[in-house]
């Protein structure tokens, strides 16, 4: 990154706008590093500021007459951006749901995947894995699943891959490691967690030729559309950075930031098993998902953070299936997760 | 979508460069079409960038997610340099990713239920992210111009014949008035009168001004304003977009920024900001760290500021050779003085497309055709002074041969 700032002040090195998709050398090496075998190439994958904004720049293309399903409890911004375009009705305070948004619950008691026999049909379906906040992984044979669903629904997947790098077991890392899934879905990830670039912001969304709307117009065009005139693309700095990620040093590097952030889950996994929690998550994501029963989660919050001086995130604030859970997150220096997990036996012993 | 009637405006440029090129492999082509900049940025600000990024690198160093709506020091910087005198604060300055994607994030918004009005012609992201927000009915051909106006946009027609300010007294109310100035393509700078005459108009009709300054830069002497809050009464009613792209170069870096003051509110008294903030928290993660660095080195110091300003000024003059060009070959040219962009009729009565596709077989010239900014810019084609002085200069001369 460095480098690249360095060369825009020379003749040769300046460039000004960049192709909004991207810069093709990226856009290949991505395509080459996470979906090799998989049928998408470089002019499928677009480049992006972050899987945020991507979210929004897809709202805005699905418009404002869209159903959408969400995980329950899943990242807020697939929620709070349908009500920015129109998509909901009005809060329901009773249930904790906006209405015309189809909330698909994810529990410990449904193995944190939903029963697609009880959810009706609707026009997207947000699908995080590993989801954030409850850390599920989704199998091979429930991605299968989603992907038959949706077709048989018309249905188009948004497939949130942000934390795909922290996956330990076969759990897929790409929807189109699925059959099919390249007719029905596209799939948003992101350099924030697995490089550290959340101030630096980068992403892409990977949306497949193979996509149509039903009346046969590729979702692709309609996006690209939404690039050029909605967005300017990546910064070309962090774009530098991004290829720097996928060289095989970067590749090693990044691998070990992840690692790092996976022994912290781990501390924090072992630290509330041994005061006798459920935990859920971990395994394959940097968030650890624990459960108190019968407990109001920002009373928790509030607990934790003013008998311990802990953060944490109350599960309520992902939907009302979060309820009764708390999310504690694996991002911080190892001192300060050591600390946390002696604070929080000392709370909770 | 399906209403958009073509692709954005300048994608179609760059095909159309691409299918010149392959035409003639051996052509010098030299783009005088898409506000491209092409000079290296100050080295002042470039090692400010690197020096953040290699302070990732380390464990003081490190930074993850900034406040979505920018870093404090550079807020503060913005109201401090470019708002001098003007009241406004830091928390009033949210940055961005560049003034496209605030343009496309105010439309989200204010969502499809408003009316908006636009110059015609103007810079086209204004008119086709309302069309994608849903704010439109269909596009419909328009008879003098063959160019298309979308059913629902109030078009306030500026050209030379009004001085390139609407008469606002014809003009229907909307609920949001862009307002570009300088104005990209025409190049001209509203007079602190006629900006005076906007901002009233806004008040009386209750309605906001998305007020575009991304070319105040350009702004030659003193009288022309360059931020709408020199015009008194601008706080309640006007919200300013602005970039660091033709300012500082930043055109691929990706910087800019959204004034929202307190003061301006909707009609049942809550803050603008309030939402605006919602959606920059909700649909944005803020603008890459490292570029912010950038925009602080280019307005934290004397040196910054000097040296960016040369860049400026540069650009400047090729706007002056590119007029003096067509004002030597006895054309009605237009911009230029206020506007790294000069607005020129080349062949009276001729289609815009025609004209820049004669300009770029005959000459291997870039130009955009006026009438890609609004039915109102038919006729005429753009020409920006981005390039280098030696193309600048080797472009005028080639139109000069063809032309005279």
């Amino acid at each position: 990154m460095a480098e690249r700032a360095h060369a825009l002040s020379t003749v040769d090195g300046y460039s000004g706008y960049g192709a909004e998709q991207g810069e093709k050398k990226l856009r290949a090496a991505i395509a080459a590093t996470y979906y090799a075998d998989l049928g998408i190439d470089e002019t499928d994958i677009f480049v992006s500021d972050g899987a945020k904004c991507d979210i929004s720049r897809l709202q805005v293309l699905f418009g404002s007459k869209v159903k959408i399903a969400v995980q329950d409890p899943s990242y807020p911004a697939y929620v709070d951006s349908s009500v920015i375009m129109g998509q909901t009705d009005l809060y329901q305070q009773d249930v904790q749901k906006y209405g015309n948004i189809e909330y698909m619950r994810c529990s410990p008691e449904n193995g944190f995947f939903p029963d697609l026999s009880k959810v009706p049909r609707t026009d997207i379906i947000f699908f995080c894995s590993p989801n954030n906040p409850t850390g599920a992984a989704a199998s091979r044979d429930q991605l299968t699943q989603l992907v038959k669903f949706a077709k048989d629904n018309g249905s188009i997947i948004v497939y949130d891959s942000a934390y795909a790098m922290y996956i330990s077991d076969d759990s897929p890392k790409s929807i189109f490691e699925i059959p099919g899934a390249k007719e029905v879905a596209l799939e948003t990830a992101s350099f924030s967690k697995y490089a550290g670039f959340t101030g630096v912001r980068l992403g892409w969304t990977v949306v497949p030729k193979e996509l149509l709307f039903s009346d046969g117009h590729p979702v692709a065009k309609d996006f690209n559309r939404i690039v050029c005139t909605s967005f300017n693309g990546a910064s070309t700095i962090s774009q530098a950075g991004g290829l720097g990620c996928l060289s095989p040093e970067g590749l090693k590097a990044m691998q070990d930031v992840v690692g790092f952030y996976k022994e912290n889950t781990k501390i924090i996994v072992d630290t509330f098993e041994s005061l006798g929690f459920n935990v859920y998550g971990a395994k394959n994501a940097p968030y650890v998902w624990v459960h108190f029963p019968d407990r109001n989660s920002w009373d928790v919050f509030a607990e934790i953070l003013e008998k311990a001086n802990v953060v944490t995130t109350p599960g309520s604030g992902f939907g009302p299936g979060g309820e009764g859970f708390v999310r504690v997150s694996a991002f911080g220096h190892r001192e300060n997760i050591i600390e946390a997990a002696r604070r929080l036996k000392q709370l909770y012993k | 979508m399906e209403k958009l009637q073509n692709g954005y405006l300048f994608p179609e440029i760059s095909m159309r460069r691409e299918a010149h090129e392959k035409k003639y492999p051996d052509a010098k082509v030299i783009s005088l079409g898409i506000g491209d900049t092409t000079q290296p940025i100050p080295s002042i600000v470039t090692s400010a960038m690197a020096e953040y990024s290699l302070a990732l690198s380390t464990p003081e160093g490190y930074q993850g997610y900034g406040p979505e709506q920018g870093q404090k020091s550079l807020r503060k910087a913005i109201a401090d340099v470019v708002y001098p005198n003007m009241g406004i604060r830091d928390t009033e300055v949210f940055i961005s990713d560049g003034a496209q994607c605030d343009i496309a994030r105010l439309q989200m918004m204010f969502g499809r239920d408003v009316t908006i009005a636009v110059q015609d012609p103007t810079f086209p992201g204004y008119v086709d992210n309302g069309v994608i927000m849903g704010q439109t009915g269909p596009a419909a051909v328009d008879e003098e111009s063959g160019g298309s106006r979308y059913a629902g946009i109030e078009y306030m027609r500026c050209a030379p014949e009004n001085a390139f300010f609407p008469d606002l007294s014809r003009v229907r109310r909307t609920d949001v008035i862009f307002f570009c100035s300088p104005n990209n393509p025409t190049g001209h700078a509203a007079s602190r009168d006629q900006l005076r005459q906007l901002v009233d108009f806004a008040r009386r009709n209750g309605s906001i001004v998305v007020f575009d300054s991304a070319y105040a830069s350009y702004v030659s002497g003193d009288d022309k304003p360059r931020s709408i809050y020199e015009v008194p009464g601008a706080r309640e009613v006007a919200i300013e977009i602005s970039s660091f792209s033709k300012f500082a170069g930043f055109t691929g870096v990706r910087l800019g920024w959204a004034v929202v003051p307190d003061e301006l509110l909707y009609a049942d008294g809550t803050r603008v900001a309030r939402d605006f903030d919602r959606v920059v928290t909700t649909c944005f993660n803020g603008a890459s760290s490292v570029a912010q660095a950038g925009g602080l080195a280019c307005l934290a110091t004397e040196e910054g500021r000097a040296a960016v300003a040369r860049v400026v000024a540069g650009y400047k003059e090729n706007a002056r050779v590119l007029v003096d060009t067509f004002q030597a070959l006895g054309k009605e040219v237009y911009g230029g003085d206020d506007s790294p962009y000069v607005w020129v009729r080349l062949f009276p009565g001729r289609r815009s497309w025609d004209v820049f596709a004669e300009i770029l077989e005959k000459t291997h010239v870039i130009t955009v055709p006026g009438s890609g900014f609004g039915p109102g810019g038919e006729g005429f084609v753009r020409v920006s002074a981005f390039n280098s002085r030696d193309r600048v200069v080797e472009a005028c001369a080639r139109l000069t041969s063809f032309l005279a």
